[in-house]
């Protein structure tokens, strides 16, 4: 390791496709040894970020540094500390799971004796030894990203990069994938993960910065976030549709909030964000009672990450304000 | 680790990892002097890729030889009875070089799509990512595409002398026209790394698929420049194809040789600098597009 600053450090990093604003004056700082989720839409600059600090991309403008060395100075020193998990497995189908491990140990200089170890290790760790023989166009959509996660891994990487590790993957091999990237957390191993999945970040990461048009828009743990949007929320559905504009109006006066009470016709469902959450269910509770309506369910949640993108964003089309 | 173990910092170390099993830390940095030597080893890795690949799929590699092998025996049974060679001679004798310079023309696909595969797949990403030295990528390529195509011209020298070729000329004049067919693979090596890298999706090499039919039948590969119309006739004359194709006949003492145009009196001069032109073209096209990936 270089000095005990940050794992990642990102600053003012820009950078344009044509008229598409890739990355747009983007800023980050990944603390060392934990796990960072950049969260964000298709094109929101999740890739380009990834790979401009895996030194695949040239920094255009602005400054990025990972496991302390300048990535656009001391590329070769940042090669030697990262793991790259890029969108497509890059193994090689034709190859055995084996002899792509091999092969990356002997790019590493691990030597073939040493390889040829490490690989069988890497195999076993990741539940596919018996497999480890096949050709890897034979392995199941899981089998691969983990074999992929395996090579990413020959030398224990300071910094690992993640690009979207489970997107195409059945929610099987999701689940395998996940297992993996939390068996790698307590090594020491920084893991900086994009996904466009709110509960893999929610699942998976200490932090959270949430990207759009290749800025970050909000960043925090999940719960931060989620307090951002006004902390606990307030459900209520209620039998007949017609008594829900009066709900409605019965939830801003406890909440004092009317522009947060959000309903959703389809399924007969008012919701609001409230500060203190036991008083306002009492208060409802109560005042459904007094006004005789009849509730099917009345519950108490934190907002789910989706409720906290979309508001981020800015994207409420789905919601009908009141 | 226990706290009078030294951290392991910045090298090669292999303190026991949390699980007893020996964690592989941040490789060192090739010491200076051996930079070359790591590159080599690099090259011979990537080399090695190439050469698992096949000892796995026997199948592909046989079909792969089989198919100018094919190409020769359909030219030289179906064909063959009804052409005549200009300046006199058997036509197998005539056709066999030209098909040699065929074969090696073809190679161009294959290190085009393997190219392309792997740049699309993201391997080349991942090489990149690593600490390597990123030419190895290349090099393993060309050496193995290389070795494959010697492998090819060996069987179909095989084949053409299973159909009746022979060499007539000195056995140094055999080797310089086995070499003359290897400088044309070379070049073709390399064009096919260019455009490899430039196309980037493996769909596209078909494009390139079907295009190299018509320059090699625009060529003496297959049947004499003499029966063209004469401006077919010039363009054919001049094709790289054509001027290796003749140099290796005229080489192997084989008919098809003569000619009094320009190129064809001087088709062995052709056929080293048809190649060194276009290697003076695709190499740092491709030198630098392989380092404009990072743009």
């Amino acid at each position: 390791m270089n000095g005990n600053g940050p794992a990642i450090r990102a600053q003012g990093l820009r950078r344009t496709y044509g008229s598409t604003r890739a990355l747009d004056g983007l800023d980050m700082t990944v603390a060392r040894g934990s796990v960072h989720a950049v969260l964000g839409p298709n094109g929101s600059g999740k890739t380009t970020l990834v790979r401009t600090l895996a030194t695949l991309l040239r920094v255009r403008e602005g400054r990025a540094e990972v496991a302390g060395f300048d990535v656009t100075d001391r590329p070769r020193d940042v090669r030697r500390r990262i793991g790259l998990l890029g969108q497509h497995a890059a193994v090689d189908e034709e190859l055995s799971g084996r002899q792509n491990l091999e092969l990356f140990g002997r790019l590493y200089h691990l030597g073939g004796r040493r390889a040829a170890a490490r690989a069988d290790e890497l195999l076993e760790r990741f539940g596919i030894a018996d497999t480890g023989r096949r050709a890897v166009g034979t392995y199941s959509g899981g089998m691969r990203r983990r074999l992929d996660l395996a090579a990413s891994l020959i030398v224990e990487p300071e910094v690992l990069f993640l690009d979207e590790p489970t997107t195409g993957l059945d929610p099987r091999g999701r689940t395998e994938v996940w297992e993996s990237v939390r068996s790698l957390v307590g090594g020491g191993t920084t893991v900086l993960l994009t996904t466009q999945y709110l509960e893999e970040a929610d699942q998976l990461a200490d932090r959270i910065s949430v990207l759009d048009h290749g800025r970050v828009i909000a960043e925090g743990t999940s719960d931060q976030l989620k307090a951002e949007l006004g902390g606990d929320r307030i459900d209520v559905v209620v039998r007949d549709a017609g008594q829900l504009a009066g709900v409605a109006e019965l939830l801003a006066g406890i909440t004092g909030d009317a522009a947060g009470v959000e309903t959703d016709t389809d399924t007969r469902r008012i919701s609001a964000p409230v500060a203190d959450r036991m008083s306002a269910l009492n208060r409802l509770v109560r005042s459904l009672h007094d006004h005789g309506v009849e509730a099917e369910d009345v519950s108490v949640r934190r907002p789910t990450l989706d409720e906290v993108f979309m508001h981020l964003t800015g994207d409420m089309k789905e919601e009908v304000p009141q | 680790m226990t706290a009078t173990n030294p951290k392991a910092v910045d090298t090669a170390a292999t303190d026991p990892g949390p699980t007893g099993a020996p964690a592989v830390r941040t490789p060192p940095p090739p010491a200076a002097g051996s930079a070359f030597g790591w590159w080599l080893a690099d090259s011979w890795t990537m080399t090695r890729r190439e050469l698992s690949r096949w000892a796995r799929h026997p199948g592909q590699v046989l079909v792969n030889l089989a198919f100018p092998v094919m190409m020769l025996l359909m030219f030289a049974l179906f064909i063959g009875g009804s052409m005549t060679v200009a300046g006199g001679g058997d036509y197998a004798e005539f056709l066999v070089p030209g098909m040699f310079v065929v074969t090696m023309a073809f190679g161009l696909e294959g290190t085009m799509t393997a190219i392309s595969r792997d740049l699309e797949r993201g391997v080349v990403d991942r090489f990149r990512s690593m600490p390597m030295a990123p030419s190895a990528l290349l090099v393993g390529r060309g050496v193995a595409d290389m070795l494959d195509s010697a492998a090819g011209l060996l069987v179909m020298v095989g084949a053409g002398l299973l159909i009746g070729w022979q060499w007539n000329g000195s056995f140094p004049a055999a080797l310089a026209a086995v070499g003359l067919l290897l400088l044309l693979r070379f070049a073709m090596l390399w064009c096919g790394i260019w455009l490899g890298l430039v196309v980037g999706r493996p769909e596209l090499v078909t494009a390139v698929q079907i295009l190299v039919w018509p320059v090699a039948f625009t060529s003496s590969a297959f049947a004499s420049t003499e029966a063209m119309p004469g401006w077919l006739r010039v363009i054919a004359e001049w094709n790289p194809l054509s001027a290796t194709a003749t140099a290796v006949r005229e080489l192997f003492g084989n008919p098809g040789a003569a000619g009094t145009s320009w190129p064809t009196e001087n088709a062995v001069l052709l056929a080293v600098l048809w190649p060194l032109l276009l290697l003076s073209v695709a190499c740092p096209a491709a030198a630098a597009r392989f380092r404009r990936l990072n743009r």
